[in-house]
């Protein structure tokens, strides 16, 4: 009975009540897409293998290192394999498809990184032709790929025109792994730049080291580290999840920026249900007043007020939830070549819930306080 | 002799805007016995409800004593007294205070919902205090489906319902037509008469006090 009155009392003001519970609803949305970007953003930090390292160059990611650094490495204690890789980064048609190129070592890079479901036929073709190109699943898709097709990019580092063939096309072995990364040889940057530019021969973006032993990850990076001190190119060598962390580093300010956002967002919402709040239990004020003369006390009001905030804001973060379950929906195509996993993760499912009892206490908090001390003679006076 | 079921000793209520004193009500004393049906009246402004809100423990005195039913309720805490008027005091104002949002039936079982009875006894009890008043075919009406005579027999239906020592109205015909003012006034006095309620009444009808058993006037502040 008094769940009902809670409930109708909640309804009473239809425009009102349903216009606070749209903003609501909007502004969950908007709270929670910011959370499921920013979790995007960590996912692939998430995904980073425990038992690999990555070494680059000390000065900075855009800087490369030689390919001697190979053998030097794999003679290090504690190290199972090594392979390479470099940025491509050519444009496909428009500079706005974008999407990863990594120009990987043949044969050896997908033993390092088994996380690509590659076929051994597809493997034989990729290391046979040097325009060999494996491309993801989401990649091809998102371009109408297939295997057989020639691709050209326009190289961005390494300039010129550039012909691929498609020699097959690569899964991810479970969901957190990226399916829209473009993998060519490596040789074929060299062997043209050893042609065009032999300056820019020989180099290497990044090593990827797997480990023997993964709790030896800090020793052997030092080892690395400290083998090519003081040499022309000095280098960093890091967890794989360090080293992804340094990406998502380089756009940290922004994923501040926007956690702040979703923040003030939540006290957006704060107030248009104080608002709301406040409104209502002015209106209602002689209605207290007569329950508490026939002997409702305290707690009864508190338990009416704070149950209809409660009520409207849970119903706001509800429908909210369902928006935001829609839209990442829609994005989630669009987006799949930045963020391979995008989806509502379970914290923001439990934080919204959560979120809409705390406000809704906080928002009727002053109104519960007001009533409890009303005088009930005052109260009675005000006619409305 | 045996004691009367509300006695007022030596009541006085000021109110205070500023540091200024207000003396409303002053040095008032009388005695009310069981199954009385009195009418106060008085001019405006003479102090008629802030004499009744003391009665109904929704407001307390400034000095005096008020017992009522045995119990001194000047005495009580704000908890305690919330409690004692759940069981004592059945209250009629003159605008019925229904909730809206309620139909008529819900409206009665509203103080029902302080005493620990089951759905079927509140039922049973509501219904009762529907059919007294001549309300029992519109237990399902919203207030806003009923005229302002039949809103007020709900509000005299949920003020009797928890069968309270004390009915308190404040005005209850004020807002009514002649015709509605009559029916209320003769369901009050039949309450009175068939289940010995005992009933004060402020008014400012002299044709509506012409059904209580006393009068008694108020005038600035004291019993004339
Ligand atoms: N809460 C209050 N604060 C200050 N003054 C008050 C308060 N309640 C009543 N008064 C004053 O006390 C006096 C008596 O008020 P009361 O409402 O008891 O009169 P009344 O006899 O019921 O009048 P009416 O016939 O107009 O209803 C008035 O002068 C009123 O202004
Ligand atoms: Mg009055």
């Amino acid at each position: 009975m008094l769940m009902n009155l809670i409930y109708r009392n909640s309804f009473r003001h239809k425009l009102r009540t349903i216009l606070t519970v749209v903003g609501l609803a909007v502004a969950v949305m908007a709270f929670g897409l910011i959370r499921t970007v920013v979790d995007a953003w960590h996912a692939g930090v998430e995904a980073a293998a425990p038992d690999r390292l990555i070494t680059r160059s000390s000065i900075s990611i855009t800087f490369t290192l030689p390919l001697s650094y190979k053998e030097q490495i794999e003679k290090i204690d504690g190290i199972k394999a090594v392979t390479y890789a470099n940025w491509f980064g050519g444009t496909y048609v428009d500079a706005s498809n974008f999407f990863a190129q990594f120009a990987v070592e043949k044969g050896n890079y997908f033993k390092v990184f088994p996380e690509f479901i590659i076929s051994p036929e597809v493997m034989d073709a990729f290391n046979s032709n040097i325009k060999a190109v494996i491309v993801g699943q989401k990649l091809a898709d998102r371009f109408g790929w297939k295997v057989g097709d020639r691709v050209t990019l326009i190289g961005t580092i390494f300039p010129g025109n550039w012909d691929f063939d498609v020699v097959g096309i690569y899964k991810g072995k479970d969901q957190t792994i990226d399916e829209s990364t473009w993998f060519m040889r490596w040789e074929y940057i060299d062997e043209t730049m050893k042609e065009q530019m032999p300056g820019r021969a020989g180099e290497v973006g990044w090593y990827g080291l797997q480990l023997a032993d993964p709790s030896k990850a800090a020793e052997v990076s030092a080892a690395v580290d400290a083998r090519f001190k003081n040499s022309s190119a000095e280098t960093l060598t890091e967890t794989e999840k360090a080293f992804q962390m340094s990406f998502v580093a380089m756009s940290g300010a922004i994923l501040v920026l926007l956690t702040v956002m979703s923040w003030l967002i939540i006290g957006v919402i704060l107030m248009v249900l104080v608002n709301t709040m406040a409104m209502t239990a002015r209106e209602r004020t002689s209605e207290y007043a007569f329950m508490k003369s026939m002997g409702f006390q305290g707690y009864h009001l508190w338990g009416m007020i704070t149950g209809e905030a409660i009520v409207i804001s849970l119903t706001g973060g509800l429908l909210g939830l369902a928006l935001l379950a829609a839209i990442v929906n829609v994005l989630k195509a669009g987006l799949s070549a930045w963020f391979p996993v995008f989806k509502i993760q379970p914290l923001t499912w439990i934080l919204v819930v959560a979120l809409a009892i705390i406000i809704g206490l906080i928002a009727s908090a002053f109104p519960v306080i007001k009533a409890m001390r009303m005088r009930i003679v005052d109260g009675l006076r005000v006619v409305d | 002799m045996a004691q009367a079921l509300v006695q007022v000793r030596g009541v006085s209520k000021s109110y205070y805007r500023d540091s200024l004193e207000i003396p409303v009500l002053r040095n008032i004393s009388f005695d009310i016995p069981e199954g009385e049906f009195l009418a106060l009246m008085g001019p405006s402004g003479s102090g008629k409800t802030t004499l009744l809100n003391l009665i109904s423990g929704i407001d307390q005195p400034s000095g005096g004593d008020l017992v009522v039913a045995g119990e001194n309720i000047a005495r009580m805490s704000e908890g305690q007294l919330a409690k004692w008027r759940s069981q004592h005091i059945g209250l009629v104002f003159q605008f019925y205070n229904l909730l809206p949002v309620l139909t008529a039936f819900e409206n009665v079982e509203l103080p029902l919902l302080l005493y620990k009875l089951s759905k079927a006894d509140r039922r049973k009890r509501v219904e009762t205090a529907l059919t007294i008043v001549g309300l029992g075919d519109r237990m399902d009406h919203y207030p806003r489906q009923l005229s302002g005579g039949q809103e007020q027999r709900v509000a005299i239906a949920r003020a009797i319902v928890t069968d309270p020592t004390l009915l308190l109205a404040d005005e209850p015909t004020g807002d009514l037509d002649k015709v509605s003012a009559e029916e209320i006034m003769t369901l009050l006095s039949r309450l009175n008469k068939e289940f010995n309620k005992t009933i004060v009444m402020v008014t400012h009808d002299p044709r509506a006090a012409e059904k209580a058993h006393s009068i008694r006037n108020l005038d600035k502040g004291e019993l004339a």
